[in-house]
């Protein structure tokens, strides 16, 4: 699937969006797997409270299934307007 | 279109107007316009980071509920991204409504939810070096008036 990381999520992993091949059940199954990887998720996820996350394009949160779903974002909490 | 996405400017004036034109259906109207904000002196840039295709939906899903929780004739959304001077307009809603309270409130509930459901990310670039905007508590606590 598809995962995408933004504002300082995206500064501290090094990239927009990568292609993870993952057999991960949900959003925090896929978090940890990650952060196994590379000292550069580690940091990135360390403090979960401090993230949010979309999937398929919907705010959803770490407990989400993964089962289907073609695109997961992580980003900080949001801050327009 | 009542949703716009763009790293264009905007004219408000013109965009108010338009809004309000040919409107008999609506005795009142809302407008509110956010401006880039030095806070503490020195900004030189803001730079708004966005999730394009989920932010579209996002605001489309939040625009349509104002819709069905107010009678409104019509509301607008426009917000950009990119990279902003200070004293540039971030972003504006319009509310069209019979009547001045449902043009009001629908106007605060979209500046709520888009502060903290919209996938937009504030970075100010200063002298100094560039930080993250961070979500203050009082925006998600805002939500709970609704």
């Amino acid at each position: 699937m598809d995962v995408l990381y933004f504002a300082w999520v995206r500064e501290r992993i090094g990239l927009p969006r990568e292609r993870v091949e993952t057999t991960a059940a949900t959003v925090a199954d896929l978090v940890a797997e990650l952060m196994q990887r590379e000292e550069r998720y580690a940091a990135a996820f360390a403090d979960l409270s401090a993230l949010r996350v979309a999937v398929d394009q919907e705010l959803s949160d770490f407990s989400a299934s993964l089962e289907g779903v073609r695109e997961v974002a992580i980003f900080p909490p949001m801050t327009g307007g | 279109m009542g949703v716009r996405v763009q790293s264009e400017p905007f004219d408000l004036g013109a965009e108010a107007t338009a809004f309000a034109a040919g409107r008999s259906d609506a005795g009142a109207i809302v407008t509110f316009t956010g401006i880039v904000r030095d806070v503490e002196g020195g900004l030189l840039r803001m730079e708004i980071e966005h999730y394009p295709g989920m932010t579209e939906a996002a605001i489309a899903a939040i625009r349509a509920e104002a819709m069905t929780r107010w009678s409104l004739a019509d509301c607008l959304v426009i917000h950009r991204h990119g990279s902003l001077a200070p004293g540039a307009p971030i972003m504006m809603v319009a509310t069209a409504a019979a009547h001045r309270a449902d043009a009001f409130a629908a106007a605060e509930f979209l500046m709520d939810y888009l502060k903290s459901r919209a996938p937009f990310w504030k970075k100010e670039i200063t002298r100094g070096g560039a930080s993250w905007v961070a979500a203050r508590e009082a925006d998600e606590e805002a939500l709970d008036r609704w």
